[in-house]
């Protein structure tokens, strides 16, 4: 893993070369800050916690997170530098470990840019800042299962508008699965414990509970394992186009 | 009972035989590779892409000191080849070793060994100069003061200083390529693959990067892929051609040319000589097929194209005659063969 760092620092740097990052930090502030006040009704809630703003994540992250995941293979292969980058001495694993890397720290360094939410309902009220930590470690995996689908889609093909689509497709179906009206519906036509099964899948479902301010090996195991099957299956896809 | 005994003795004797004689086979090209006579050794390999053949049972082996140019129209399977030994894609078949490492055993290693400039110079736009060639140090192990000079030599050797902290975004074509080829040369590694080196860049340039590659070669196994056939002239000490992913041609580019049919022609000019006539003596000088008269562009002047029955030098019988029939002469000249003729003849077999 000795290349890791580099790659990560090359990967990370891109974001802040070009104005995807700026673009991106702008509009995701702007939208979730957005949606906790007017959608969410933040104030009108009359309640010192946050859920007002994190039950927007798992929607916003639905665009937001394939548009900076989409181009982290499929802009390599389609610039040729992907070439360059596996004659380099690094390795699969590396790579994708990076790049993923890269582009979750970015992410992560958007939602800590997300603070003064924290010091406005500190000011205003007592909030359980417990709740409050627990619910950002569940938003930042969240977002790195939703990172781990787009990266896997960026590496099938070398159209990131492809990449994209794709992926928001994905993580729309895995939002869907845990949502009380579609596994009615899913209920209605088979049995529940099929509705149960699938939303057990869901993002929405570990990332509710998670919100709650329990920290559940259940849901941490969930999204861990998941991004850790995606990668997996994104080197898997990468080597074999190695060998097409 | 006994005869049974006797022939599987037999039988098991052979195949120790054969055992023994495939293992000295094996051992005597583990040592040539061991003493390094060899940097790259390619046995039978083949590429397949679906149902199309890219590469189709390539083998060669190229020695230290050697600039190897591979030449062959668009979509022939040079780069495939290329991107084989650089562990880019992997074979369907065959072997490939680079500095006595096969690539399927330890791939991480041959990359260490080779240098390596993709045929569209790729690199990380939205990075300088400066960084990209940076961040290309650090993953082929350097780091520290070590990082800043390789780095520094890589810019000079490439004359890249006027526009080190450009992006490479803003740089022209010829920039990138020689940021491409900065790239390669950086960790001075003992064999450079160069997909089209000099494609795009103008004459200057061109000469420049030729200078450099030449410069290089003395010390380096270096294989480079053109269409530009001067330049495998000027370059490389030899030459395979590659048709539809087979090797048509190997050889010194000498060796290669001298299989033109313009090979050991002779041109002459003459003035003011009657050129039936002149044209029925030269005919007559033995060894010589045909005469054929050449357009002129000059007034009172004759040009003749003596070709030989076969391929043999009758310089010196032509300006016997010329002597003995008092002719002023303009130029006469023994044609070199054009590697183009030969190219063309090679790689259009079967096309028409």
């Amino acid at each position: 893993m000795k290349n890791f760092v580099p790659v990560f620092k090359r990967e990370l740097g891109a974001y802040f070369n070009s104005p995807v990052a700026y673009v991106f930090l702008f509009i995701f502030l702007i939208a979730t800050g957005g949606c906790s006040f007017w959608l969410g009704g933040f104030y009108e809630r009359m309640q010192a916690d946050l859920s007002a703003f994190f039950m927007w994540h798992p929607w916003l992250y639905l665009f937001l997170i394939p548009a900076v995941g989409m181009r982290l293979w499929a802009e390599e292969r389609k610039s040729g530098t992907i070439e360059l980058l596996f004659t380099l001495p690094v390795t699969l694993p590396e790579a994708v470990l990076a790049k993923f890397a890269a582009a979750w720290c970015f992410i992560g360094i958007a939602l800590s840019m997300t603070f003064p939410i924290v010091l406005t309902v500190g000011y205003l009220g007592n909030p359980d800042y417990g709740v409050i930590i627990c619910s950002y470690l569940g938003s930042f995996l969240m977002a790195g299962a939703y990172l781990a689908i787009a990266s896997l889609t960026s590496a099938m093909t070398k159209n990131q508008v492809i990449s994209f689509v794709l992926s928001v497709m994905f993580c729309f179906i895995l939002v869907l699965t845990g949502l009380g009206v579609f596994t009615q519906a899913l209920s209605n036509w088979f049995s529940v414990g099929v509705a149960d099964f699938l939303s057990m899948f869901s993002f929405s479902t570990h990332f509710q509970s998670l919100q709650r301010g329990v920290v559940d090996s259940r849901d941490v195991i969930y999204f861990v394992s998941m991004i850790v099957t995606l990668l997996l299956a994104n080197m898997i896809v990468l080597e074999q186009k190695k060998h097409q | 009972m006994i005869r049974a005994t006797c022939r599987s003795f037999v039988k098991s004797l052979s195949f120790l035989a054969f055992v023994i004689a495939y293992a000295t086979s094996v051992s005597a090209k583990l040592a040539a590779l061991k003493k390094g006579r060899f940097m790259i050794v390619v046995k039978d390999l083949v590429k397949e892409f679906g149902v199309h053949k890219a590469v189709d049972r390539i083998s060669f082996e190229i020695q230290k000191g050697e600039i190897l140019g591979f030449l062959g129209p668009n979509g022939a399977g040079k780069s495939t080849t290329m991107k084989m030994l650089t562990c880019f894609l992997a074979p369907t078949s065959g072997f490939i070793s680079v500095d006595g490492i096969a690539t399927d055993q330890d791939p991480q290693t041959v990359k260490t060994r080779i240098g390596y400039l993709p045929e569209t110079s790729a690199s990380y736009t939205d990075m300088n100069v400066t960084e990209f060639l940076r961040f290309i140090g650090e993953v082929r192990g350097f780091s520290g003061l070590q990082l800043e000079e390789r780095v520094e030599a890589s810019i000079q050797k490439c004359f890249l200083e006027a526009v080190r902290f450009q992006t490479i975004d803003t740089l022209s074509k010829g920039y990138r390529q020689r940021v491409g080829f900065a790239q390669a040369i950086l960790h001075d590694p003992p064999v450079l693959i160069l997909d089209e080196p000099t494609d795009g860049l103008d004459p200057n340039q061109k000469h420049e990067v030729r200078n450099l590659i030449r410069n290089m070669g003395r010390e380096k196994c270096i294989i480079l892929s053109t269409h530009i056939l001067e330049e495998v002239e000027e370059l490389c000490t030899r030459v395979i051609i590659i048709s539809k992913g087979r090797i048509v041609a190997d050889g010194k580019p000498d060796e290669i040319r001298s299989r033109s049919s313009e090979y050991y022609n002779i041109d002459v000019s003459i003035h003011q000589v009657d050129a039936t006539e002149a044209a029925q003596k030269l005919k007559s000088i033995s060894g010589v097929k045909a005469v054929e008269v050449l357009p002129s562009a000059q007034s009172g002047l004759l040009n003749f194209r003596i070709v030989p029955d076969k391929q043999q030098n009758l310089l010196g019988q032509v300006s016997e005659l010329a002597r003995k029939e008092h002719w002023v002469l303009e130029n006469l000249s023994l044609l070199p063969g054009k590697l183009d003729d030969v190219f063309r003849s090679l790689t259009m077999e079967g096309r028409a």
